[in-house]
């Protein structure tokens, strides 16, 4: 008999079909259709945008990350995603910096991939709103020139960015909050509004994301959870007085819930990996965000909710544990040993 | 019966069945050396009779059973004692072994002897008959088959549960047993039926082997309370816990055993045999065997003499093709890959698959992302993301204390779908040898 050199390795000697990089550019390849959108809306400037935060991610994970760890893909998802947040009109470099802190100090400063508590993409923007409130809060409007940059892009380094009038608006939420107007929901559904790079086109990210709870590359849990809650929650506000509260079809369509929701909530590392965990994670979101909506000073709190409850994740994996099989509830067997004694 | 056919979590991998789900079981020629090791199933292990130089005849006892969870060991083959010395095991590591020098052209018929009927034995004189029969549980655990069948008189036993699932990829084994011997697995039930005095009998079998399901069910004598039950097709539904939830919807406690919920699991090839020891006489010496996979010429269900050499099994079965890289003893969920071709088919092994470079090639490993897909494929519910990143760091007390390592069976689900490829029920298994090696029951 010839026997060929033999592989020893453990048990299970078949694996299943997903891996890591693969999970991970798939949620890469879709966004590139809200992309492409978010180019059809606001111009070039949301290409260079992206462009912008995805160097910066990539880039300081290049550099500092461990070896080979750009082909995860992960540090490409955290720059485009915290592209897709930021205003078109934002001075590049502030984006360049925003992927920087996100990936420097958002996740290799824990260890990498794996290892970071909070969303690496919104701790980026959470740095770049206390550094540059105004510049993150200054909204282009969609209407205007296609091929015209929708503010000033190419500022210097740390000069303040030149305002170009006339071409800024305020967002559907900051319109209801600050001036009590309401926003089409045609245009809502349809992303024909002012707002961040990726975050107008609600019905497209829904579509994304359903493909992605297809393929169990995120757990559908956390969206419907935090769909319901905020719908339950704007749904009764609406009910006692729909003059002074939103619908809650806007509230779910507005701002950057749908995208927060379907890409940020759910990154694996930063969510619940019980599934009753990722019902309360997602209640815990609905439940901010609206507080803040409603009550808050801002108009929008999408990002500081997730961070939050990112920060309850361990307490909640903790004590959403499944009863083992075969386990006696505790109640139960403390009697089974009384009648044993 | 009261259970829903399935059970909650587990995995689909790729059945890989085709191969020799409709291949006839057929004998192989004798080899030149058996190996026969005195530690072949779980308990104590047997003790040699034989010594250095002695002529056994195939059936003969040469090594009888160690303690009460041990078992007697029968040679397979006529010929020569060559010596009792340590020999490689499938597990890796070197256990005292019978090694006989098979006669060459010898007929291979055992001696004649008087068996007794059955019928006319009481329940006591059939379990030694079982344990003198050196049976164990041919599934894979390989458990003395009458320390199973002697619950202590507290334990009332209403139902016998036949495991006909064999949910591991590529084995056929069970299937071909249930195909071509339907009769011998029901006389073997009609014997441990009274063994255990119960009046009902369950044969779990997946779906994806209707033709088993089929003839089994032809074949149920018409005296006997046997339901042939067709279950979902899913790993590990053959793990015996996840069998009498799907079957009974009966939960076996933590740290329990079946009986402790009124049911005994036997393995449908077992009970053929128990048939075998009492109709012919012959004890366990041979057995039947899958031997499958992207990498053997021509994949066969086989009969082979317990203690025949994996190589010589595989030479059976035309050889390695040339892009062979892994051999697994038993099936590729939890059998353990093997590189030395001396080591011997045990009782418990069900099959030999071996798998070409493709498909054996190693995955990368990435760091733990937390996804949350090993808590949903964790048949037993256990956390095996948490359990993982202790065990990386050596913290078995923890793993044991807190997180219910116990009841992890290493199935290998956690490890099938992580997306990151950490060998996570490998880690388990580290951190229970860890354990014990300490003295602690795990």
């Amino acid at each position: 008999m010839s026997k060929p050199s033999l592989l020893l390795t453990a048990s299970p000697h078949v694996l299943g079909p997903d891996s890591t990089p693969r999970i991970m550019w798939t949620v890469v390849a879709t966004l590139i259709p809200i992309i492409a959108t978010s180019v059809f809306f606001f111009g070039p400037s949301a290409l260079l945008i992206l462009i912008a935060a995805g160097a910066g991610a990539v880039l300081t994970e290049r550099l500092i990350g461990r070896k080979g760890s750009l082909n995860d893909g992960s540090a490409a998802i955290t720059g485009i995603l915290l592209g897709l947040t930021l205003p078109p009109g934002m001075p590049l470099w502030m984006a360049f910096l925003g992927g920087f802190f996100g990936i420097a100090f958002g996740k290799l400063i824990f260890g990498g991939l794996g290892q970071n508590p909070f969303n690496p993409a919104l701790l980026g923007r959470a740095f770049l709103q206390a550094a540059f409130p105004v510049a993150i809060t200054t909204w282009p409007t969609t209407d205007g020139p296609w091929g015209a940059l929708r503010g000033d892009n190419f500022a210097l380094p740390l000069m303040s960015p030149k305002v170009v009038d006339g071409t800024t608006g305020a967002t559907p939420l900051g319109l209801f909050k600050f001036e009590q107007t309401g926003t089409g929901m045609g245009n809502l559904l349809m992303g024909n509004t002012s707002g961040s790079v990726g975050e107008t086109f609600g019905l497209l990210i829904l579509i994304c994301g359903a493909y992605l709870a297809w393929k169990n590359y995120l757990n559908w849990r956390i969206p419907v959870s935090i769909f319901a809650t905020v719908f339950a929650f704007s749904g009764i506000l609406w009910l006692v007085d729909s003059s002074a509260y939103q619908s809650p079809m806007f509230m779910l369509f507005s701002g950057g819930l749908m995208l927060g929701a379907i890409y940020m909530a759910t990154d694996m590392v930063t969510s619940p990996t019980t599934n009753p965990g990722c019902w309360i994670f997602g209640a815990g979101i609905g439940f901010l965000v609206m507080v803040i909506r409603v009550w808050g000073g801002l108009p929008e709190g999408m990002m500081y909710s997730i961070l939050f409850m990112n920060a309850l994740v361990p307490f909640i994996n903790r004590s959403t544990r499944p009863r083992v099989f075969g386990q006696q509830p505790k109640a139960r067997a403390a009697k089974s040993e009384e009648a044993k004694s | 019966m009261f259970g829903k056919e399935f059970f909650r979590h587990g995995v689909h991998p790729p059945e890989a069945k085709d191969l020799t789900a409709d291949v006839p079981i057929r004998r192989v020629p004798f080899p030149d050396q058996i190996v026969l090791p005195l530690r072949q199933h779980i308990g104590a292990p047997s003790r040699a009779l034989v010594r250095k130089g002695d002529r056994v005849e195939r059936g003969d006892k040469i090594a009888e059973a160690g303690g009460f969870v041990s078992v007697a060991i029968h040679a397979s083959a006529s010929g020569t004692v060559k010596d009792v010395e340590k020999r490689a095991h499938p597990d890796g590591s070197y256990v005292d072994s019978i090694v006989i020098d098979v006669e060459a052209h010898s007929a291979q018929v055992p001696r004649p002897r008087v068996i007794p009927h059955w019928e006319g034995l009481d329940k006591k004189e059939l379990l030694r008959a079982i344990q003198d029969g050196g049976l164990v549980g041919m599934g894979g655990a390989a458990f003395p088959a009458h320390v199973k069948l002697s619950p202590p008189p507290d334990q009332k036993i209403d139902t016998l549960l036949l495991n006909g699932c064999e949910c591991e990829p590529y084995l056929t084994t069970d299937h071909r047993t249930m195909v071509e011997y339907p009769e011998r697995c029901h006389i073997g039930t009609r014997i441990l039926m009274k063994v255990l005095g119960v009046k009902k009998a369950v044969v779990g079998i997946e779906r994806n082997k209707p033709d088993a399901i089929k003839i089994m069910r032809e074949t149920v004598p018409d005296d006997l309370d046997i339901e042939v039950l067709p279950l979902t097709v899913k790993y590990p539904q053959g793990a015996e816990k996840m069998l009498i939830k799907a079957v009974m919807d009966r939960e076996v406690p933590e740290g329990g055993l079946p009986m402790n919920v009124g049911v005994v699991v036997m393995n449908v090839a077992s009970v053929a045999t128990v048939a075998e020891i009492f109709e012919t006489g012959q004890p366990l010496i041979e057995r039947i065997l899958t031997v499958t996979g992207s990498g053997i010429k021509k994949p066969r269900n086989l009969i082979v003499p317990i203690g025949m050499k994996v190589g010589d099994v595989i030479d059976a079965c035309g050889g390695f093709t040339d892009d062979a890289c892994k051999v697994i003893m038993g099936g590729p969920m939890m059998g353990p890959a093997q590189g030395n071709m001396e080591t011997p088919i045990l009782k418990g092994t069900s099959g030999v698959v071996v798998l070409n470079e493709e498909e054996a090639h190693p995955q990368a490993t990435y760091p733990c992302i937390k996804c949350g897909h090993c808590l949903d494929a964790c048949p037993v519910f256990l956390d095996p993301q948490h359990l993982g990143s202790l065990g990386l760091n050596m913290e078995y007390m923890e793993m044991y204390d807190k997180n219910h390592l116990s009841t992890c069976m290493l199935c290998g689900c956690c490890s099938y779908v992580c997306p990151s490829h950490i060998p996570l029920s490998h880690l388990f298994g580290v951190a229970k040898s860890a354990l014990r090696s300490e003295g602690v029951r795990v």
